[in-house]
């Protein structure tokens, strides 16, 4: 068998082989949401056209909102937009070199998960409230 | 291997700068819409239509839809191009990620149409 030092493709199936620091979970995360958000774009683009469609349309929005379905969905767009957001702000802080380290990167995933989850209950209470 | 790739701008750093400036804008967006819905309450729909009358705000919703697009099109493109190759998927990765891309930018144009129709055709 060959051994040189290129660099190989990883097989998916290794992956679970691999150790997944808190760092790695809160950038597959990003992506995720990132994902979601972009089929909740069309949630979003619906929303906004029955909302202002017309006062009737508007009202009837209101009351798909409060419905437990419309809550859920709500509820989880808000939180992928939570998430994506604050991990998106922690991309936009490495590029101005901050928490670029070992241990700034740990920091700084930690905190992406603690400020989001903190967001995402906020939004909870929030839609629930409505 | 991924040989062919056709990425938003076909340069990855002018998508790289693309993918900062949309997502500045987005964040605003966002910081601001979710503002004025907590500090409006209960929100009637003279105050929702109004806001969206102001051409300010029309302009601003533009320029972020246009952002959601540019900022989306890369992050799916770097998803499809990072999993949806040989490796994975065998011989037809390349018909796979094509397929994919055409999706992908349907979906962009569409919500790009669909948003102009909605602040201005209403």
């Amino acid at each position: 068998m060959k051994h040189d030092h290129r660099p190989i493709n990883v097989d998916p199936s290794d992956l679970m082989g691999f150790a997944w620091p808190l760092s790695a979970l809160a950038s597959i995360t990003h992506r995720i949401a990132g994902v979601v958000l972009f089929v909740g774009i069309a949630f979003g683009l619906y929303a906004l056209d029955m909302s202002l469609s017309s006062a009737a349309g508007f009202e009837a929005f209101k009351g798909m909102l409060k419905s437990p379905f419309g809550m859920f969905v709500t509820w989880g767009l808000l939180s992928a937009l939570a998430y994506h957001f604050v991990a998106g702000i922690k991309h936009l802080l490495l590029d101005m070199e901050i928490a670029d380290t070992l241990e700034g990167s740990k920091f700084a995933a930690k905190t992406t998960i603690l400020v989001s989850a903190v967001l995402i209950f906020l939004a909870g209470v929030w839609v629930i409230q409505g | 291997m991924v040989t062919q790739v056709t990425s938003f701008s076909r340069n990855g750093l002018s998508d790289f700068i693309v993918q900062r400036v949309t997502a500045y804008i987005l964040a605003t967006y966002t910081v601001f819409l979710v503002g004025y819905l907590l500090i409006s309450g209960d929100l009637s729909y003279a105050d929702w239509q109004m806001l969206f009358s102001h051409t300010a705000m029309q302009i601003f919703t533009l320029l972020a839809l246009v952002s959601t697009c540019a900022h989306a099109w890369i992050g799916m493109w770097t998803i499809g191009t990072d999993y949806i190759r040989e490796h994975y998927f065998g011989a037809s990765a390349d018909s796979f990620r094509l397929i994919y891309q055409v999706i992908c930018i349907l979906a962009v144009a569409s919500y790009l149409i669909w948003g102009v129709k909605i602040l201005w055709g209403n």
